[in-house]
């Protein structure tokens, strides 16, 4: 296997599983404690190889989600959209933050991301009523730092610098 | 640099790549929303999602698979003989209700209305469940194939699920009456008032809006489908009263209710095509 596809088996790899992880069925209790995996893996790339994964990336994994949760077409493709550019923008300065400081600002992104979507479904009458619309966010920042860690490990393995 | 039919130009910056793509998914939104043009290409998507969920589905069926493989024969003779009970009982009832079906269709024969043309169903495996959280939705494992219809009721034992909103080849998507852009024309069984009942995204609450302090309503009345608007066949439990807060300073009271149907439990729903509205598919 040649180097170049390698690289690209690291990256699939990582999203096909945040993929899965997205639509595995939960207990229903445990369901608003599921983080939006997909965002966070796309931040983390985002963030490390910005001139390989960037807001292209990002539409596309929105879309893909749109698909598989039969929700308004566009709607999560224009977050992660959101997502990957912020990421790809700032990335310089969130690499030099200590890790905390990194959660922090995931947690800004993921907000930002929910707060979009969250409006989309207002205006077309679909705006979930819980509070623990929010949860998901609160939980990928937590997971951040050990995410990182993980994903970090996984890229190095796969050749990527 | 990339290379475009033999000239090289510089890759879009970020930015215009951005506004790009957000102007695409607005224009997708639209199209999906308003217009509806996308049912083809959600169809097509639908088909190629399936080999996914199928692959997310692997640890739970794994898991459902190891506690039913412990299950003690013990407590399989104990639901035997439950349910051998229960089906005696059941067979008695079912005695009398084909003598006054008979009956009521008589009497309606004779006071010139039409005769209520029992519903046809159609059992409908489970294939996933809450994809999208705060969504309340499910996709069965019957789809255009054997007459599924966009809007079709769905049922459970216990009263309405929800209804048919996406239709595939195999598959189909139902919105549950607890998701929070679902709603549905209903009659309180005691009173006859009408009323609607909104899903709120919430797994097992519902709200009722709309009504003022003086209507007829209570805690524990129930409330059933009333026909009206043509989706759903009427006199199907949907939804019972929890609880009825009256606020002075609100015009309307705050009314919370829970869904008759058990739309966390079971594997199988029914999928059904209502006898006296108009027929858009036929089961197989």
């Amino acid at each position: 296997m040649n180097r170049d596809t390698h690289r690209r088996l690291v990256f699939f790899g990582s999203f096909v599983v945040a993929v899965i992880l997205a639509i595995m069925p939960f207990p229903k209790w445990a369901e608003p404690f599921r983080p939006d995996w997909m965002g966070l893996v796309l931040i983390y790339w985002c963030l490390t190889v910005p001139e390989r994964v960037s807001v292209g990336t990002g539409w596309l994994l929105g879309f893909i989600q749109d698909a598989l949760y039969g929700s308004l077409l566009g709607s999560n493709a224009l977050g992660k959209t959101l997502i990957a550019f912020l990421t790809v923008r700032l990335h310089l300065q969130l690499r030099m933050f200590p890790r905390w400081q990194q959660a922090v600002s995931v947690f800004g992104l993921l907000i930002a991301n929910q707060l979009l979507v969250l409006w989309i479904r207002g205006a077309i009458g679909q705006a979930p009523d819980t509070f623990s619309y929010w949860t998901p966010s609160v939980v990928g920042a937590l997971l951040w730092p050990w995410l990182f860690v993980l994903l970090r490990d996984f890229r190095r393995h796969g050749g990527l610098t | 640099m990339i290379n475009v039919f033999g000239r090289s130009i510089s890759a879009p910056s970020h930015f215009t790549r951005f506004i790009i793509l957000s102007t695409l998914s607005i224009s997708l939104m639209m199209l999906d929303h308003r217009g509806h043009h996308l049912e083809k290409i959600r169809a097509g998507l639908n088909v190629l999602a399936y080999p996914i969920q199928l692959i997310a589905e692997v640890p739970a069926y794994v898991g459902h698979g190891v506690v039913d493989f412990f299950t003690t024969r013990r407590s399989l003779r104990e639901d035997n003989e439950k349910l051998l009970a229960q089906q005696q009982t059941q067979l008695a009832k079912l005695q009398q209700f084909d003598a006054l079906e008979e009956e009521n269709n008589r009497l309606r024969r004779m006071l010139g209305s039409a005769a209520r043309i029992a519903d046809k169903a159609l059992a409908a495996d489970l294939v996933e469940v809450s994809a999208e959280p705060f969504t309340r939705k499910i996709v069965v494992s019957k789809g255009s194939q054997d007459g599924v219809y966009v809007g079709q009721p769905v049922i459970d034992a216990h009263g309405i699920m929800g209804q048919v909103t996406q239709v595939a080849g195999s598959v189909s998507r139902i919105t549950l009456i607890t998701d929070a852009g679902h709603a549905i024309p209903v009659l309180n069984n005691r009173s006859g008032l009408r009323a609607l009942v909104f899903g709120t995204g919430d797994p097992d609450s519902l709200k009722i809006p709309y009504l003022t302090a003086s209507a007829d309503i209570k805690e524990g009345d129930t409330f059933v489908s009333s026909g009206m608007g043509g989706t759903f066949p009427p006199g199907y439990p949907v939804a019972q009263v929890v609880k009825i807060i009256n606020d002075q300073n609100e015009a309307f009271l705050a009314i919370t209710a829970k869904p008759a149907a058990q739309l966390n439990h079971g594997k199988q729903v029914l999928l059904i095509w209502p006898g006296n509205l108009p027929k858009v598919g036929n089961p197989k």
